[in-house]
C-alpha cells in the first residue's frame, strides 16, 4: 500500500464519518416532530414510492424541466457504480478494479454507458444553469428566493458539471495512457466520448498525462466525498429524502384533511350526559399537547421529513391561485420556513442557547396563512407528494383553538354555525323554506 | 315550474317508510338565493327519475367544512358528530349532494367519526340516472359553447373530472377546456373559508383572474358543479365583462333539457 492508499483511505473515512454524523443529526432534527402513524398499507406505500420517486411520474409533468431531471438522475444512480471501482482502486492501488471481474464486454457496456450519461448529466446542467440564470424562469427568482437559495442550487449545477469534466477528462488521459504503455495503465476500456477529448492531451509527456489523470481522478472522488457532505446543507438533500417523503406520503384524497384525535376525544366527552363535568385528570397524566402547530415541533415528523426533502422547485407556488395574484403565500416558503426553523431549534438545543423565537410570527406571518383557499394545487403539483397545506391548516388551527385570532369575519361565521347552524344568520326552521319559493 | 316534491326523513318515518337516499341540501343549497336554483333545479331531476329521496331539513345543520378549513377542528367535529346522530338515527346508508365541500366532508371526513355512507356528487348521480335510462335527454343546446370550470373539492381533491364533462357533451354543445383545467385547473377563491371573508392584500382577486380566463375562450355559458364556485364565477362576469357569459350549474342545464 502506497502513501496514496493511505491517504485516500484516511480522506475516505472523514468524508463518511462526517456525513454520518450529520445525517444523524437532520434524523434527530425530524424526530422533534409529533408522532403520527403513517405504518398503514405498507403496499400501497412502496407502490407509491416506486412510481413517484424511483419512476419521477410526476417530474414529466412539465416536459423540458422532468426529461431533464431523468438525465441528470439516472447519471447520478448510474455512475455512482462506478464509485465502487474508484474506492477498491483508491485503497488498493489497483487499475479499474471491475474489469478483473466483470467480463469484459460488460465492463466495456458500462463504461460507455457511463461516458454517454456523464456528458447527458454536463449538457442537462448546462441547460439547468441556463434557464435559472439567463432565461431567468419566474418561479426561480420569486420573492423566497434569496441569494443563499438561488447561490445554493447553481452550486450543485457548477458541482455536477465539475464532477462530470473530471471523469471524461480522467477517461480520455487513461486511455492515453494505455495507448503509450504506460507503467500501471493496462487495462483498456470503452470510451465512446471521451476519446473525443483526447486530442486536448495528445503530445503531452507520459509524466503530465499521469499528473492530468491522478488530477482528475482525485477531484473526482474528492468532489463526490464533499458533494455528497454538502447535500446535507443544502436544499439539494432530496436525492436520499424523496424516497422516504413519497412512502410516508398522505395515501387519502386530497380533499380528506386529518380529524385531530385530542379534539375528538373533548367533543365526545362533551356529548357523553354521563361524562363527570367536575372530572380532573389524573395528577401524573402528562400536559395536554397544543392544539395545531405554533413551532416546528408541534408539527408531525413527516411534515418535518417533507421541509427537508423540499427541493424548492417552486412548482407548488406557481400553481398557487393566492400566490399568483399577488398574495403574501407561498407554499414553497412555508416548506423553507419549516426546516430553517427546525434546524434552528435543533442547532440552538445543541448549542444550549435560549429561543426565543416560533415558527409562527417570527417566519410565518398569519396574512400568509389566511391567504390559502386549501385548493390543494400545491399538494398536487409537487414532484415528491410534500403536503404544505397540512401545515397551513395546522397553524390555522393554532391561530383559531389556541389564540382564538381567526379574521373578524371567520369568527362571525364560527358565531352563526354554533348558533343556527349555517354560515350565514338563518334560522335552521327556514332550511326547507327554497321548496315552495 | 311544476310543483316539487320533497319529503323530509321525518315525514318518511312518521310514514313507517324509509327514504333511498339523503339529499345533503348544504347551507349554501338552503339559504343562498343563487344556490337554491340549483338545488331546486336538482330536485326537478330527481322527481323525473321518480327517485326515492329525503331531505333533513330544519334537522341538517353546516358540515362543517368551512369551520375544519378555518381552523376550527372543535366546531368542525362538533357539527359532524351532531349530524351523524342525526344521520344514522334515520338508518342513512347514500347520500347526494349539490356542494363539492358537503361531499368531500361528508365522504372522507364523517368516516373517522363514525358516519360511513356512500357519498355521491350531484353529478355522479345525475350520470347514473341517464346511464340507467331513468332520464332522457331531449333538449338541444347545439351551437353553445360552454366552458367547464372544476370545482377543486370535486376536481383535485376527489379525482372526479371526466363525469362532469360527459354530462356537458350529452347536451351535444361545443365544449372548450381552458389551458388550466383537470388537476391544474385554478381556484375560484371561494375554497378554505375564504368564502366567508374579504380576500387577503394583493394585487388580483383570485376569482377575477379565473373568469378572465374562462371569458377569454368566449363561451355562451360557464359551467361548474358547485354552489361556491357558482357564486366566485357569477361575480367575476360582472365584473370583467358583465353579460358575456352566464354561469350555470351542470344540474341546471340538465334540468332545461330533460324530458
Amino acid at each position: 500500500m502506497g502513501i496514496s492508499n493511505i491517504v485516500f483511505l484516511v480522506v475516505f473515512a472523514i468524508a463518511i464519518g462526517f456525513f454520518t454524523r450529520n445525517l444523524n443529526r437532520i434524523i434527530a432534527n425530524i424526530k422533534l416532530g409529533r408522532d403520527i402513524d403513517r405504518s398503514d398499507r405498507t403496499r400501497d406505500r412502496w407502490k407509491n414510492m416506486f412510481r413517484v420517486a424511483m419512476g419521477q411520474s410526476k417530474m414529466t409533468r412539465r416536459p423540458v424541466a422532468g426529461i431533464l431531471h431523468i438525465i441528470v438522475y439516472l447519471g447520478f444512480l448510474i455512475i455512482n457504480i462506478e464509485m465502487i471501482e474508484i474506492v477498491v482502486d483508491g485503497i488498493f492501488g489497483t487499475h479499474r478494479f471491475l474489469a478483473s471481474v466483470l467480463p469484459i464486454g460488460l465492463y466495456n457496456f458500462l463504461i460507455g454507458s457511463f461516458e454517454v450519461l456523464a456528458i447527458l448529466v454536463l449538457l442537462a446542467c448546462a441547460i439547468f444553469l441556463v434557464r435559472r440564470n439567463i432565461i431567468r424562469i419566474k418561479r426561480f427568482w420569486s420573492k423566497e428566493m434569496t441569494s443563499w437559495p438561488r447561490t445554493d442550487a447553481n452550486l450543485i449545477l457548477v458541482f455536477e458539471i465539475l464532477l462530470m469534466s473530471a471523469f471524461l477528462i480522467m477517461n480520455a488521459t487513461d486511455s492515453l495512457l494505455i495507448a503509450a504503455g504506460a507503467e500501471h495503465y493496462t487495462t483498456s476500456f470503452s470510451n465512446p466520448i471521451s476519446q473525443h477529448f483526447q486530442f486536448f492531451f495528445s503530445g503531452l509527456e507520459t509524466s503530465t498525462l499521469v499528473f492530468i489523470e491522478r488530477f482528475a481522478w482525485w477531484f473526482h472522488i474528492l468532489g463526490i466525498l464533499g458533494f455528497m457532505n454538502y447535500v446535507l446543507i443544502s436544499k439539494h438533500l432530496h436525492i436520499f429524502f424523496a424516497f422516504p417523503s413519497t412512502y410516508f406520503a398522505n395515501l387519502n384524497p386530497l380533499g380528506q384533511f386529518n380529524n385531530l384525535e385530542s379534539v375528538t376525544n373533548e367533543v365526545k366527552l362533551m356529548m357523553d350526559p354521563n361524562a363527570d363535568p367536575y372530572a380532573a385528570p389524573p395528577a401524573d397524566a402528562p400536559a395536554p399537547e397544543s392544539f395545531g402547530a405554533k413551532d416546528a415541533t408541534d408539527l408531525n415528523w413527516v411534515q418535518l421529513l417533507n421541509s427537508y426533502s423540499c427541493t424548492e422547485c417552486g412548482r407548488c407556488t406557481d400553481n398557487c391561485p393566492a400566490n399568483q395574484t399577488g398574495k403574501l403565500l407561498s407554499p414553497r416558503k412555508v416548506m423553507m420556513d419549516t426546516r430553517d426553523r427546525i434546524t434552528e431549534i435543533a442547532d440552538n438545543k445543541r448549542k444550549g442557547v435560549e429561543d426565543t423565537k416560533a415558527l409562527l410570527g417570527d417566519y410565518i406571518t398569519a396574512e400568509e396563512l389566511w391567504a390559502c383557499t386549501s385548493c390543494n394545487a400545491c399538494t398536487d403539483a409537487c414532484p415528491i407528494e410534500l403536503d404544505p397545506l397540512s401545515i397551513i391548516l395546522d397553524m390555522r388551527r393554532y391561530l383559531v383553538m389556541e389564540e382564538s385570532a381567526a379574521p373578524t369575519e371567520l369568527n362571525m361565521m364560527f358565531t352563526n354555525v354554533e348558533n343556527n347552524g349555517a354560515p350565514w344568520q338563518f334560522p335552521a326552521s327556514d332550511r326547507l323554506n327554497w321548496k315552495d319559493e | 315550474m311544476s310543483e316539487l316534491q320533497v319529503k323530509t326523513m321525518a315525514e318518511f318515518m312518521a310514514e313507517g317508510k324509509e327514504a333511498e337516499l339523503l339529499f345533503w341540501v348544504g347551507s349554501a343549497g338552503s339559504f343562498d338565493d343563487r344556490a337554491k336554483k340549483i338545488t331546486k333545479a336538482f330536485v326537478q331531476i330527481m322527481n323525473k327519475a321518480n327517485v326515492n329521496f329525503g331531505v333533513l331539513g330544519s334537522e341538517e345543520s353546516s358540515s362543517g367544512d368551512a369551520a375544519k378549513r378555518a381552523g376550527n377542528e372543535f366546531l368542525f367535529q362538533m357539527q359532524a358528530m351532531m349530524n351523524i346522530e342525526v344521520m344514522n338515527g334515520y338508518n342513512v346508508k347514500r347520500i347526494v349532494t349539490t356542494c363539492p365541500h358537503s361531499y368531500n366532508t361528508l365522504k372522507n371526513e364523517y368516516k373517522g367519526l363514525g358516519g360511513d355512507y356512500k357519498v355521491q356528487h350531484h353529478t355522479e348521480f345525475i350520470a347514473e340516472l341517464l346511464a340507467e335510462g331513468k332520464l332522457k335527454i331531449t333538449g338541444n343546446l347545439n351551437g353553445t359553447k360552454i366552458t367547464y370550470h372544476d370545482p377543486c373539492y370535486l376536481g383535485r381533491a376527489n379525482n372526479v373530472y371526466d363525469i362532469p364533462r360527459e354530462l356537458i357533451k350529452s347536451l351535444g354543445v361545443e365544449l372548450v377546456e381552458m389551458k388550466r383545467s383537470k388537476r391544474k385547473s385554478f381556484c375560484c377563491g371561494a375554497g378554505g373559508a375564504q368564502m366567508f371573508k374579504e380576500p387577503e392584500n394583493g394585487a388580483q382577486d383570485i376569482n377575477i383572474n379565473r373568469t378572465e380566463e374562462a371569458l377569454g375562450l368566449k363561451p355562451d355559458i360557464i359551467a361548474t358543479a358547485c354552489p361556491f364556485c357558482n357564486t366566485m364565477m357569477t361575480d367575476g362576469v360582472k365584473s370583467v365583462d358583465e353579460g358575456a357569459a352566464e354561469v350555470k350549474d351542470i344540474a341546471e342545464l340538465i334540468a332545461e333539457n330533460i324530458l
